[in-house]
């Protein structure tokens, strides 16, 4: 009965992925077989294209600011919505709302958020006294700009916080409170260290998620101003889907499987510093 | 009764610390208060700014010209335009579009919902050899960027003559996801062992509980897997943009995109398209919540 998966496995994923190492080892346009080159896609790539260098760069500034952002605004919202207040429902739709609607239509929608004029991000600023920057058509300016906009689609992100939390036994706040413990130290002793392995699980799926953002800089300013939001899959759909590099796309999809397995991998050995996981907790799902 | 009421001393104390005691919980209920009222201006500020970019698109999408343009900005429209988005919708051909965009998503989770259960049941709830180690598999998969895959993808539907139909947008759900087969596996986990058990002894074959037992348990877990799959598809861009080159076989997205690339500056007529192609999937969620909050539990607090 798990055959579906398997033959689909087989033809969508391992297939492909024998596919692939030999097209990262050859030329190919599609059109004509392809012809084997060895590891000259790779030497290229570290050599002699700084287009890709400029996109790892990107990426990794995108990711860096990301990544920690919206897990810190996540963890934030999903405390404030877990502390028993009424109406908590409408707050959790409101804040969960924007992560449905991604792609296309909300990249059309922060285009205009962003303008530098007439966009209401700089209408904000202005009435705060602050002279907006031009976002998107300045390149210091255009990856903080995606940033900003990542932080509206976190509702994902809070909700596995906020099960996280749901899952922290009452007992532990009750003792603490004989102990008069206050809000700070309960949160910095009890809910931190419960939930850091749910820090853990959204900051291993924010790296993964991050390295491979694509739609809001295709739409939105397609790779540009100079360069600035060249990310490394716009850079990789680029090569395989205008230049018809299928070659040097594939070498550029491997690299980036081993940067995001090294990313997992390093995450994983530091785990073990910071996540607190329950002696006694039920193997929950085995 | 030991207190004497002739001891006015022993009265009075006692008078005394039951007064405290309603002032200190006076107190505590004021700082619950203010507590509690920072907490609702905190939140509400909050989900203000997270709503507010959609109210504004919405309030741009019925503005005429001239305001779209006025400083500083108007938020309620006067007159309300609501031909900016019959003008939208008529200068695309938006009706192929949403047909498209209608069949991918529909096809898609009659394929998604029907292979994932299965598979999931396979991998919850019976034994065979190697389970195990592709269910391992089926994990690690998750773990790969999907481009590895996407240009010998590409290439394999290339050769099939598949491009520039909807046919690999569709197909491969039938095949299963590795990501739902997991949030269904972790959903199947917990329905009790004995009501299969049973069902065996009175003959049923696996195919027989999988479709009389599990799925009508399961409800809210396949409610979750099709929603997400809506919202998924409805949104996908990569694999349209890949696939889809004639303008008969796009998508919304596609659409919409051509449509800023023809009428760049038509700032109202741009939000009203927007507008629509978020839509439906705003009503799905409106609609069901809570399978939303449910599906990413379920896949998010177990890993």
């Amino acid at each position: 009965m798990a055959s579906p998966w398997i033959i689909g496995f087989l033809v969508f994923t391992l297939g492909p992925m024998i596919a692939s190492v030999y097209f990262s080892l050859s030329e190919y346009s599609v059109l004509k077989p392809a012809r084997f080159i060895g590891v000259e896609n790779f030497a290229r790539m570290f050599s002699n294209d700084p287009r890709y260098w400029i996109s790892i760069y990107n990426t990794a500034y995108y990711t860096v600011l990301q990544v920690p952002l919206g897990i810190v605004v996540a963890l934030a919202i999903a405390i404030l919505l877990n502390q028993g207040l009424k109406g908590e429902n409408l707050f959790r739709t409101a804040y969960y709302m924007p992560s449905v609607v991604s792609g296309v239509a909300v990249s059309m929608l922060w285009l205009w958020l962003f303008d530098p004029t007439l966009g209401l991000v700089n209408d904000v600023l202005a009435r705060l006294g602050i002279s907006g920057p031009r976002w998107l058509q300045d390149p210091a300016w255009s990856k903080p700009a995606l940033v900003l906009m990542s932080v509206f689609g976190i509702g994902g992100t809070m909700v596995i916080f906020l099960a996280g939390l749901q899952g922290i036994p009452e007992s532990l706040y009750e003792a603490a409170m004989v102990d008069g413990a206050n809000w700070w130290q309960k949160t910095r002793n009890i809910t931190i260290p419960m939930i850091t392995p749910t820090i853990f699980f959204n900051l291993v799926m924010g790296f993964i998620g991050s390295f491979q953002v694509f739609t809001q800089a295709y739409v939105m300013t397609n790779g540009g101003p100079v360069n600035s939001t060249l990310f490394y899959v716009l850079y990789l759909y680029q090569n395989a889907f205008r230049f018809f590099k299928m070659g040097y796309a594939s070498a550029m999809a491997w690299v980036l499987f081993f940067i995001v397995l090294a990313l997992t991998l390093v995450q994983f050995r530091l785990a073990g510093r910071w996540v607190y996981y329950e002696a006694a907790a039920p193997t929950a799902g085995r | 009764m030991v207190t004497k009421a002739s001891d006015p001393a022993a009265a009075h104390s006692l008078d005394f610390s039951v007064i405290a005691a309603r002032a200190s919980r006076r107190r505590r209920q004021q700082l619950r208060l203010v507590r509690d009222a920072s907490l609702y201006m905190v939140m509400s500020a909050g989900s203000i700014a997270f709503v507010m970019p959609f109210v504004w698109m919405l309030s741009t999408s019925l503005k005429a010209a001239e305001q779209v343009w006025q400083q500083p900005p108007v938020w309620i429209p006067s007159p309300v335009v609501f031909q900016n988005y019959v003008d939208a919708v008529t200068s695309v051909p938006t009706l192929t579009y949403l047909k498209n965009s209608v069949l991918i998503a529909a096809l898609s989770i009659v394929g998604l919902v029907f292979s994932s259960s299965l598979v999931a049941f396979a991998f919850s709830r019976i034994e065979w050899p190697g389970r195990d180690a592709w269910f391992g598999i089926l994990l690690s998969t998750m773990m790969l960027p999907s481009q590895v895959t996407m240009i010998p993808v590409f290439v394999l539907f290339f050769r099939l003559g598949w491009v520039n139909t909807l046919k690999p947008l569709i197909v491969p759900s039938f095949f299963g996801s590795a990501f739902y087969i997991f949030l269904l596996r972790q959903f199947f986990m917990g329905i009790p062992r004995e009501l299969d058990e049973s069902a065996i002894i009175d003959g049923a074959n696996p195919l027989v509980i999988w479709g009389r037992i599990i799925l009508p348990l399961s409800g809210p877990a396949l409610a979750a897997v099709a929603i997400f799959s809506f919202v998924g598809n409805w949104n996908d861009f990569m694999g349209p943009l890949i696939y889809l080159n004639r303008t008969d076989k796009w998508t919304l997205p596609l659409g919409l995109l051509a449509f800023r690339n023809k009428y760049g500056t038509e700032w109202a007529q741009l939000m009203a398209y927007s507008t629509l192609v978020m839509l439906p999937c705003l009503l799905v969620f409106f609609f069901f919540q809570r399978y939303f909050i449910q599906g990413i539990t379920l896949t998010g607090i177990k890993g």
